[in-house]
């Protein structure tokens, strides 16, 4: 809607029709608060509220909205990714989430970014997507991760409606005096069945994950997709591998044609069983090399379970970027410098992509705030840590408290008691007065931090400090810590 | 054994190499600049296309920040990109960066666990494109480290495990052998006094335990300045030659 929309502090509602009346179809957030429900009449709404901006709900566009943010989920997150209308997305996240750092993470990283864009949501990870659906709209916490083999209690006290019926089901149930999900489990199926239909004894078992659920995965007819269709299923890897080399061919052509190089790849495996399976990869820059991109999936083939047999490969390039041509350095004019690209991508679709980093200078004289992570191909600007004083190969992740006896206030301490053991100081080297960074923080005003390096008798060096100059009590409490191990 | 015997066992060898294709790179390798440690290496130097093991000794087991500086030092000369391998994160790049590894040059790898940790040493062995590849493992089976000298081979990058122990116990396991084609054991030493107050340069006792188609050997060293190179001890350089040659306690 762009600037015409309205502020998000209206008491906005979308009208639709059902039959001859206006019904409450979508409320605001400041609508909710002030009493409106969706299903409504509208009238009833303007009794409550004569102030309401009201606005004619257009489901088409809503569908078309939701699919647009399943396309960006597909591109983000999962290969297997669907729209559950009218508000609901599926994805399928199975081998993806080690990718963005676990599943909490992953999850609260969707939420983040959804809420960033001004979207309300609330995520669960379960064994099922009965399981999941309904621990994603019925439970307290807005990000929820179902343990593994714990969907039936994890949904058991949540209502009726996370079982994805008829509204007319929910309310017969009520009546018969059920009220949770865990109450219908608990009885016999055969007589509820009998009167409420199949479709409730299948969302039941689909919630505890005895009757398959398949994901109709999203398509986008503009990404560059092939097909491969095999007459009698299969299974081999080798078969998978050969298969992939001719699929990975024939995508490189159709990208060269449009002038792209893919960085996300997904290849689809629909099983005999109507089942999914999946692979993605992703490359740091755009890449177009069969050669490399068939290496980076065969990779993954043993992460593929091919069940009673494969029966249709599919791969897509999820997400690509334009890559034109490029006249390739000869060593004539410059000197060849190794292409990482390759073993970055190798490596990050193995273990992840942020395991793989460089660390860059910072400047601040903090030593724990020194380092910074950057992207593994980030161009390389030459900059370095400034300064000359030594700093410890071993930084301890918290610096430790140690008993010393030191001559104040600027003298190295004598000796020390690390761990247990005591060492005599041979000789150090110091202060070294590192003071706080008062933009950061308020405290760090006034902080202070006296670095000395010292040896001891053995010729092990140390990295200690004394928080504070002790002349001010603002500076430091005035004890002694180890922060780092020289050589 | 007599000459001719001698001469078809070497003419033998020869032939086993060319089937290896590996005789060009094999001959490659990367000096240290000290004479009194080249010499005791076959070919004058660390071979580039193989694996090298670098422990720490005594004090530093744990630790193993003077086995860091001394791998980062290699690593630095061979003028290339580098690929670090870790488990625990408690690197601190400047101390790098101080040993003559620019920040540019490391490309940092953190591992959840051992094995997929091995599987990114191998990969970036393997590349080829790499300078040197450092990983900081604990425990490096046979198997393991002959899948690593091969992708070295292959690879024609040096490659280095850096042995990291959680105790000091675990030390007992280093003794099993590995493929590698050297280790090297890097204990710390007292430094010698400097005339005024401070710390002077850390000296290393460098211990040479394992050397194929070598011997091994044990120095008193610098430790590696700005630009990775160690030195020879200062102590032990001006002496005669006859009792600097006294300190070399070589043992099979």
């Amino acid at each position: 809607m762009g600037i015409s929309a309205p502020p998000p502090d209206a008491r906005l509602v979308l009208v639709g029709r059902e039959g001859s009346r206006r019904i409450v179809t979508a409320v605001s957030r400041p609508a909710e608060t002030a009493g409106l429900r969706v299903g409504m009449p509208l009238t009833k709404a303007h009794a409550l509220l004569p102030d309401i901006l009201t606005m004619p709900a257009d489901p088409a566009a809503d569908a078309a909205a939701l699919e647009r943010l399943a396309l960006w989920a597909l591109q983000h997150y999962a290969p297997i990714v669907a729209p559950d209308p009218p508000d609901g997305l599926v994805i399928d996240t199975t081998g993806a989430d080690h990718l963005h750092g676990g599943e909490t993470r992953m999850l609260g990283g969707i939420v983040n970014r959804l809420s960033a864009s001004g979207i309300f949501a609330r995520a669960a990870i379960a064994d099922t997507r009965g399981a999941a659906y309904a621990a994603a709209r019925f439970l307290a916490d807005p990000v929820c991760v179902v343990p593994d083999g714990a969907a039936g209690e994890a949904v058991a006290r949540l209502p009726l409606a996370g079982l994805r019926i008829p509204p007319e089901t929910v309310t017969g149930l009520h009546v018969l005096g059920f009220s949770t999900i865990g109450d219908v489990l608990a009885v016999p199926r055969a007589p509820l069945v009998l009167r409420f239909g199949a479709l409730l004894g299948r969302r039941l078992d689909q919630v505890l994950g005895t009757v398959s659920e398949p994901v109709d995965p999203l398509r986008d007819p503009e990404l560059a997709t092939v097909r491969k269709v095999f007459g009698e299923p299969i299974g081999a890897p080798e078969t998978i591998a050969r298969y992939t080399a001719g699929l990975v061919h024939d995508l490189c052509k159709v990208l060269e044609r449009r002038g792209l190089g893919a960085r996300r790849l997904d290849l689809l495996f629909h099983r005999v069983d109507n089942s999914l399976q999946a692979i993605r990869i992703g490359t740091a820059r755009a890449v177009r090399d069969e050669k490399r991109l068939a290496r980076l999936i065969c990779d993954r083939i043993e992460t593929i379970d091919p069940g009673f047999g494969i029966e249709i490969m599919e791969l897509t390039a999820t997400l690509a970027e334009p890559l034109a041509l490029q006249q390739a350095a000869t060593s004539l004019i410059e000197e060849e410098t190794a292409d990482l690209a390759g073993l970055v991508d190798v490596i990050a679709n193995r273990i992840g992509a942020r395991r793989l980093y460089r660390i860059a200078p910072v400047e601040s004289d903090v030593p724990e705030r020194s380092v910074r992570r950057i992207a593994p191909l980030a161009p390389d600007d030459g900059a370095t840590w400034q300064g000359r004083w030594p700093r410890p190969a071993r930084l301890l992740a918290r610096p430790e408290p140690i008993e010393v006896m030191a001559l104040l206030p600027d003298q190295p301490p004598a000796f020390f008691i690390w761990r247990g053991v005591r060492r005599h100081v041979k000789c150090a080297d110091g202060p070294e007065r590192i003071f706080g960074e008062w933009w950061k923080r308020d405290v760090e005003l006034a902080a202070v931090r006296d670095y000395f390096q010292v040896e001891d008798m053995e010729g092990e060096r140390f990295w200690l400090f004394r928080s504070g100059d002790e002349e001010q009590a603002t500076s430091g409490i005035g004890r002694w810590f180890l922060h780092g191990v020289f050589a | 054994m007599s000459a001719s015997a001698h001469a078809v066992v070497a003419d033998l060898r020869d032939r086993i190499r060319q089937f290896d294709g590996r005789a060009l790179r094999d001959r490659a390798v990367l000096p240290f600049g000290v004479p009194e440690i080249d010499e005791r290496l076959p070919g004058g130097g660390l071979a580039l296309a193989s694996l090298h093991e670098v422990c720490g000794g005594g004090n530093d087991a744990v630790e193993s920040a003077a086995a860091m500086l001394f791998a980062a030092g290699i690593a630095a000369r061979t003028g290339g990109q580098v690929l670090w391998c870790l488990t625990r994160p408690d690197l601190f790049a400047p101390a790098l960066a101080q040993a003559g590894l620019a920040p540019g040059r490391v490309l940092y790898v953190e591992a959840s666990d051992e094995k997929s940790l091995l599987l990114c040493f191998e990969e970036g062995l393997r590349h080829g494109g790499l300078g040197a590849v450092v990983a900081e493992v604990a425990r490096l089976s046979m198997t393991a480290s002959r899948r690593l000298q091969l992708a070295a081979e292959a690879g024609g990058t040096l490659g280095i495990a850096l042995r990291r122990f959680r105790h000091r116990r675990e030390v007992g396991t280093f003794l099993l052998p590995t493929a590698a084609v050297t280790r090297w054991q890097v204990s710390v030493a007292p430094s010698v006094p400097l005339p005024v107050p401070g710390v002077g340069r850390a000296r290393w006792r460098l211990e040479l335990t394992r050397c194929r188609a070598g011997e091994a050997a044990e120095f008193e060293v610098e430790a590696s300045d700005a630009e990775g190179r160690i030195a020879f001890s200062s102590r032990l350089a001006d002496r005669s030659p006859a009792a600097g040659h006294g300190h070399f306690s070589a043992s099979a």
